[in-house]
């Protein structure tokens, strides 16, 4: 009878004709019990359609609330979709390790666009909550960026895709297997002639197998990969110098000079975390006879890694190749022919110091290139490192990182073409958005509605799920197993920490299915692959040892040696400069919300950008010169008109900008993101064609007189002539080591008549090392991950009103061509807290271990500390920020700190949950907490090492001997605060030759 | 009194300097006053006035509905600026309250005699002042649920005291120390008033109510004397109340570190400035009652000019205290304080600065010009001037001090929202409509008190 029930309609008559065949049972006990069949799920779904479709609309948070109700109701009459029938028993045994309370650690890996870095996942009773560095992985070694840590809160969004649908409704796995088997089964005829997959970068090498196997059951078949961050022209550069793919990665631990030609290499891309590791352990100096490294960067748009150069250079792109080819010439790369643009006018004077700093450095220096860069830089920069003796020093090649290395952009291109031609049957997409973000020109969308059948397996339902005609959940990372490649080839395991929330299954699943391993755990795919690897005698041994350190040991990819032997050919319109008064346009992953895929996420949303301190939107970056040039205030909206394309953009004034260069970041301006997502930002997309990938010269820029707001959390860029964050160059250090102690006023210790506070145990406190800090924001997520802090929305944001208890402030010394600080503030701890005295209620106080604690409880809410906080490190609820309502979110919160009612003042706390957790620890062991035994988790994100927290009172500790450094200062002591938090002063390595002329 | 003891009222007696021409009796004194509350016909502006009150009062009630189910996020409060309105106009309320005690008992210990027909209404205005004021402490609260009780020191289990060194609960104190003294010695005050309503009264009602209130006055001379002790002792309690609890209010800024508050001359300086408000706020009230309830003979042109000449002193040591703030500035060579002071007057609030100079400094310097004193226009329009310089005043210490202090990083703008202005005005109309009651219900000039001053009335206090 099941074949009976159509899709549009269910009759209670079928019902009750079931229950009356029903004839073993006279009585049903539950519904559920009725229920619990497949087929029944799929009826009762369908009953309902309307629940679906509402579902898709943009429903307040409170209608939603109640869907939410609804579905929850309904889900307990169907015994959920997919979840396997499980007996909830109390455990007889208790699982290892498992005592309430007490957070476990998980090794696991996260892969961005396809290269992962090794994560340790903290989880409370099965919940993760918070996601760090793993100190044994390469690509991490304890350090973790803002993207992979705010990533735990797409694990929880409550706009994930939960279901399977079919053309829009709610639909089941199983139904999807079965319309997957009939078109398979059409497939096998042509041997897969009209199969195509399309996944994004793809290290993972048992999904690449998976996938090899699959083309070897449907010869004819084919598999394509895009995604937007893509990084074509560094493979392309590759094949110019050495005729093949290859991946390149760097020693920054080795590297004395180093020149960054618009490579963003601390702050993103594969390995970024690592590199900022080694880059930033170069510069930290504690005593004036140390060495440091140095960093040229030359770049369009400021980047974190920029503002942390000793020195920088602001170039459009045709300069920066200009600069590139003049450099290549002096270092002696031989050229095929020479482009004919013009050669590089050195105005600033760096060119002919910086060959011979280079050459000076033979074998310790580094030139590296941007992800974006146009190939021929790439190949210049290989022939450059090559004619340095860098290579197999500070540069190494090995086979490149993907399963299969392709071309993207013209992956896709070919896929589109096949579409349109009508060979495409059946196309399955695994993960990523490409309506929304595939080149405009390929026009995407129109063709592939004409493909027969169409699937896309995504986290959330997007506008290529829209167009599919089957939508299937992906589980989200922390809900499955499965291995990538780090930067260095390394490979890592990806380990679930939870139950997949929803009905969701994994690519590994999905590809599983296609090649007849449907059902098959996930788990036994990958022990399968790997145990075919013979990479151990004891397999299990070496296996829970994977395990447990999240990779598998020695697996990097060896290192192969590439020499570029023939003379280069470039293109002759490289280097060519901009015309007069004629604009670039420069397209570069979002910093926090990357290619858009984080646009749901709120934490990242409402983390700011690095250098803008942009937040909830993106904008049309230019330099203040070229605003005046063209009349253009901050926030005037423009029509951008790029080849063809047009898109309406407010922009945003960036001093250290290039001249005529308009920078827009990818990835906003979506609207079937959810919640968060939709709204925010505009849609950059929609300049970017297949021949520009990241923009070009020829952009035309129409003023309109709309205004449109954007949250910045900084509004103020200058100092003032205040002395917070104090900088030098090596050569005054070495001269006056205590400069940055006298810049100021200091408070004379002997001007009060009390003697200060004792403190006998432990007395905490910190250290931000600023000639380390790049401002990529690590240490931000880290708190808002760890303390449960909210995020408040783009209105409030504008309101000033933003919770970050950890802010990064960001200062330019001048507007063209500024130097930029960056100096992270959490609460000073103030052993004098102004903040104290006012409370009418003591509701902050001094603890005997000198912190400022904040007891939540107590706060009536007056504001009046705030106030009296010179730093302005204390954040207000002034709404209910926190999610009380979001059953999903609630998961993420760590048990371990208060979520606050509104009402209520918040501030850093030192992490006080992990110091109240190593005491409760030292005192039942009786041994003392050890140095660096407790690390607050904005130190343990820190990818640069730039935050050290400890006891003061122990001098040999790491805090103690860094507060005992002469860069050591205090900020705004002259008002006798005598802050627990400590500066080291930033330190610049000039080159001589170029500080002279 | 009895009727008995009254004089003949064809004997004559000349008016004395504190009254008008008109009253000469002390029939006449207690009709005429009596009359606005027991028996002349409600004039129509007092409808007017108390429809205006009741309306804005409606305003306060919904934007603190509003703000208790929503939060203090409602207003334009933000991280710097953690104080708005509500503080501002905590101590703008506070300011206009002093002068109601400065002449009920300031004046009354140096008896100064011309005082008795303004000092009910002036303690009144106290009282609803105080009223007004004393709500914004509690409702700027994040939780005001809590913070009605936690800020007093009640014996608890948990041991847990307010913290003494926090100026807001040395405020607590001060606030209501002053607000129980005002309406004790302003209830105290009218006793004799009452019995006098209760002996006229017309109807029963009214008999009971003003008999209840009146707490058995017969005017004996034991009454009289006992009644004279209470009030002069209060009039030297209430007397270093009038410096104190602006002192105190001060110091909420004083005590803190922030450039722009941390200011020595703040108590003086905020005591003057009170004082010269509440001038200018007494006069905006009495302007219009005596024009239009005719009680010129009472409320004289002499009772104006000795405001206005209190203002014109008060506001040269508030323009003093402005100056000082401006030398400091420069005096002190902190980098903090000066850019204080150039943000003040330079900055983005910079216009409200020079308004403020204009309407606390300049205006009222038209006061020194006798023709200006004894004009009830001129002086309408400058303590018109002088309401919304001391609003500024307080505007520009709260806001432009912490919207730009020590870290630049953190700057940011105040903008007040509609709530911001609904409690505002709101509070205003709770003031009105109180105050137009009390004219209607309540003796609002001290009968006894004036016939002391007829010659024949003998000298009491």
């Amino acid at each position: 009878m099941d074949e009976k029930i159509t899709r549009k309609s269910l009759q209670v008559k079928d019902i009750r004709t079931r229950l009356s065949q029903n004839g073993g049972r006279a009585y049903w006990r539950s519904l559920d019990e009725l229920a619990n069949t497949d087929e029944f799920q799929e009826m009762v779904q369908r009953e309902f359609p309307d629940q679906a479709s509402e579902m898709k609309d943009p429903v307040s948070r409170r209608n939603f609330l109640k869907l939410m109700g609804a579905s929850l109701a309904f889900g307990g009459l169907t015994g959920c979709t997919i979840q396997p029938p499980e007996k909830i028993v109390p455990f007889v045994r208790a699982p290892e390790n498992l005592i309430p309370g007490k957070p476990l650690y998980f090794a696991s890996a996260m892969s961005l666009g396809g290269v992962a870095t090794g994560i340790l996942v903290e989880s409370h009773m099965g919940r993760p909550t918070h996601i760090e560095g793993n100190p044994e992985h390469p690509a991490s070694q304890g350090g973790v960026n803002a993207l992979i840590q705010a990533s735990i809160l797409d694990l929880y969004d409550p706009d994930r895709a939960q279901v399977v649908k079919n053309a829009g409704m709610i639909s089941t796995w199983d139904a999807f297997t079965q319309a997957l088997g009939k078109n398979l089964t059409t497939q096998q005829f042509k041997k897969g002639k009209g199969l195509r997959i399309l996944t994004e970068t793809l290290t993972s090498p048992t999904l690449g197998h998976q996938l090899k196997t699959l083309l070897e059951k449907f010869p004819a078949a084919r598999w394509h990969q895009y995604e937007p961050a893509n990084r074509d022209n560094v493979r392309a550069g590759s094949i110019l110098a050495f005729g093949e793919a290859a991946n390149t990665y760097y020693d920054f631990s080795k590297a004395d000079v180093i020149l960054s030609l618009d490579a963003d290499f601390t702050f993103s891309g594969a390995g970024n975390t690592r590199y900022a590791r080694d880059f930033a352990a170069r510069r930290r100096v504690a005593e004036a006879t140390e060495s440091m490294n140095r960093l040229y960067a030359v770049e369009s748009t400021p980047s974190a890694t920029g503002s942390i150069a000793d020195h920088r250079l602001a170039l459009n792109s045709g300069e920066l190749e200009a600069l590139t080819l003049a450099l290549a010439e002096k270092l002696g790369v031989a050229l095929k022919s020479n482009p004919e643009s013009t050669p590089y006018n050195d105005h600033s004077g760096w060119l002919d110091p910086l060959v011979r700093d280079l050459k000076k450095h033979s074998g310790s220096s580094l030139v590296i290139a941007g992800d974006y860069q146009p190939p021929a830089i790439h190949a210049l920069v290989h022939a450059i490192n090559q004619n340095l003796g860098n290579v197999g020093k500070t540069v190494h090649y090995t086979e490149p990182l993907e399963v299969e290395s392709v071309d993207q952009n013209q992956s896709l291109t070919e896929l589109v073409h096949d579409m349109r031609a009508g060979q495409v049957d059946m196309l399955i997409i695994v993960g990523g958005n490409p309506i929304f973000n595939a080149p405009m020109d390929l026009d995407f969308a129109s063709a592939l509605r004409k493909v027969e059948f169409r699937a896309h397996m995504g986290l959330y339902e997007n506008e290529t799920s829209e167009l599919c005609h089957w939508h299937l959940p992906e589980s989200h990372y922390l809900e499955t197993w499965g291995d990538a490649r780090a930067y260095d080839g390394t490979v890592s395991i990806v380990q679930p920490l939870i139950q997949p929330l929803y009905g969701t299954k994994s690519p590994y699943d999905l590809l599983g299915t296609l090649i007849g391993q449907g059902g098959k755990p996930v788990l036994d795919i990958l022990r399968a692959y790997w145990l075919d690897q013979n990479l151990a005698l004891d397999f299990e041994k070496f296996w829970q040892q994977s395990l447990h350190d999240g990779l598998l040991s020695q697996s990097a990819l060896p290192r192969k040696d590439l020499r570029v032997d023939s003379t280069l050919q470039v293109s002759p319109e490289l280097g060519k400069n901009l015309e007069e008064e004629e604009l670039e346009l420069i397209l570069r992953p979002d910093a926090t919300i990357w290619d858009g895929r984080y646009v749901n996420n709120g934490w990242l949303q409402e983390t700011p950008n690095p250098i803008t301190k942009l937040t909830w939107d993106n904008a049309a970056l230019i330099s203040p010169d070229t605003a005046e040039r063209l009349g253009l205030k901050n926030e005037q909206v423009v029509k951008l008109d790029y080849a063809g394309q047009t898109l309406s953009v407010p922009v945003w004034l960036v001093p250290g900008q290039a001249s005529d260069v308009v920078a827009l970041h990818l990835g906003y301006g979506q609207n079937h993101s959810g919640r968060v997502g939709n709204g925010t930002g505009f849609n950059a997309y929609a300049l970017r064609n297949s021949s520009a990938q990241w923009g070009g010269a020829g952009l035309k820029l129409n003023a309109t007189f709309d205004y449109h707001s954007l949250a910045s959390t900084q509004d103020h860029h200058s100092m003032e002539g205040r002395h917070l964050v104090r900088h030098g160059d090596l050569e005054q250090f070495a001269k006056h080591p205590t400069f940055a102690q006298e810049e100021g006023h200091n408070f004379p210790e002997d001007l009060t008549l009390y003697s200060g506070f004792e403190y006998n145990g432990n007395a905490w406190g910190m250290t931000i090392d600023l000639n380390a800090c790049i401002g990529c924001n690590a240490c931000s997520v880290a708190c808002q991950s760890e303390n449960n802090i909210p995020i408040v929305g783009k209105d409030e944001v504008l309101n000033g009103r933003e919770m970050s208890w950890i802010r990064i402030d960001r200062y330019y010394t001048d507007l063209d061509e500024p130097e930029i600080f960056h100096q992270p503030v959490p609460c000073q701890q103030c052993e004098n807290a102004p903040c104290e005295l006012v409370c009418p209620v003591t509701a902050t106080s001094h603890s005997a271990e000198g912190l400022n604690d904040m007891v939540y409880n107590r706060c009536v809410g007056t504001r009046y500390c705030s106030n009296n906080c010179p730093y302005k490190v204390r954040r207000f609820n002034f709404l209910q920020y926190a999610d009380r309502d979001s059953e999903s979110l609630k998961l993420q919160n760590n048990p371990d700190v208060t979520v606050r009612y509104r009402g209520v003042m918040e501030k850093c706390t030192y992490c006080v949950q992990r110091i109240n957790s190593a005491r409760i620890e030292s005192k039942k062991s009786g041994e003392p907490i050890r140095d660096g035994q407790i690390k607050t988790a904005c130190e343990q994100a820190c990818p640069t090492e730039a935050i050290a927290f400890g006891d003061i009172n122990d001098s040999k500790g790491r805090v103690g001997r860094l507060k005992a450094s002469p860069l050591n200062y205090e900020i705004l002591n002259e008002l006798n605060t005598r802050p627990r938090t400590s500066y080291l002063a930033r330190i610049k390595n000039p080159n001589p030759e170029i500080v002279e002329s | 009194m009895s009727e008995a003891a009254k004089p003949s009222e064809k004997q004559y007696i000349p008016p004395p300097s504190e009254l008008g021409s008109g009253q000469t009796s002390y029939t006449s004194i207690t009709e005429k006053i009596s009359s606005v509350v027991l028996t002349r016909s409600t004039p129509l502006v007092w409808f007017i006035s108390l429809l205006v009150g009741f309306t804005l009062l409606q305003a306060l009630l919904i934007a603190v509905a509003y703000l208790f189910y929503e939060g203090t996020g409602i207003w334009g409060l933000n991280i710097p600026i953690g104080w708005g309105f509500a503080i501002i106009n905590f101590v703008w309320w506070i300011g206009i309250g002093h002068a109601g005690t400065l002449i009920s008992a300031v004046l009354l210990l140096f008896r100064q005699k011309w005082r008795t027909s303004i000092n009910r209404s002036a303690e009144a205005m106290t009282i609803f002042a105080v009223m007004c004021a004393a709500m914004f402490p509690l409702i700027h609260t994040g939780r005001p649920w809590l913070a009605a009780y936690w800020l007093l020191p009640y014996p608890n289990s948990m041991d847990i005291w307010p913290q003494f060194r926090s100026p807001l609960i040395w405020d607590v104190f001060a606030v209501s120390t002053y607000f129980s003294v005002s309406l004790v010695f302003w209830t105290l005050g009218m006793i004799p008033d009452f019995a006098s309503f209760r002996d006229r009264a017309k109807n029963r009602i009214t008999q009971i109510i003003f008999g209840v209130l009146a707490m058995g006055w017969r005017g004996s001379a034991i009454h009289w004397e006992r009644y004279e002790m209470a009030s002069l002792l209060l009039a030297g309690l209430a007397t270093p109340l009038v410096l104190s609890v602006h002192s105190v209010v001060s110091l909420d800024f004083a005590v803190s570190i922030i450039p722009g508050w941390h200011t020595t001359i703040f108590p003086p300086y905020f005591v003057a400035g009170a004082i010269f408000a509440g001038f200018a706020m007494v006069l905006t009230l009495m302007i219009p009652v005596r024009r239009i309830y005719g009680l010129q003979d009472f409320i004289t042109d002499r009772h104006l000019e000795n405001m206005a000449k209190v203002m014109l002193v008060s506001g040269l040591i508030v323009g003093y205290g402005y100056f000082m703030e401006q030398f400091m500035a420069w005096y002190s060579a902190s980098v903090f304080e000066g850019y204080m002071m150039q943000n003040r007057m330079h900055g983005p609030y910079g216009s409200y600065y020079w308004a403020l100079i204009l309407c606390n400094i300049l205006v009222p310097q038209l006061l020194w010009i006798k023709s200006c004193r004894t004009s009830t226009i001129w002086l309408f329009v400058v303590s018109m001037f002088i309401n919304v310089g001391m609003w500024l005043e307080r505007f520009i210490i709260v806001v432009t001090s912490l919207h730009r202090d020590f870290m630049p990083s953190s700057w940011d703008m105040y903008h007040p929202t509609i709530w911001d202005w609904a409690t505002y005005i709101g509070t205003i109309g709770l003031f009105l409509f109180l105050f137009v009651l009390f004219i209607r219900g309540l003796p609002l000039i001290a009968i006894h008190e004036i016939r002391t001053l007829l010659p024949i009335g003998g000298k009491k206090s």
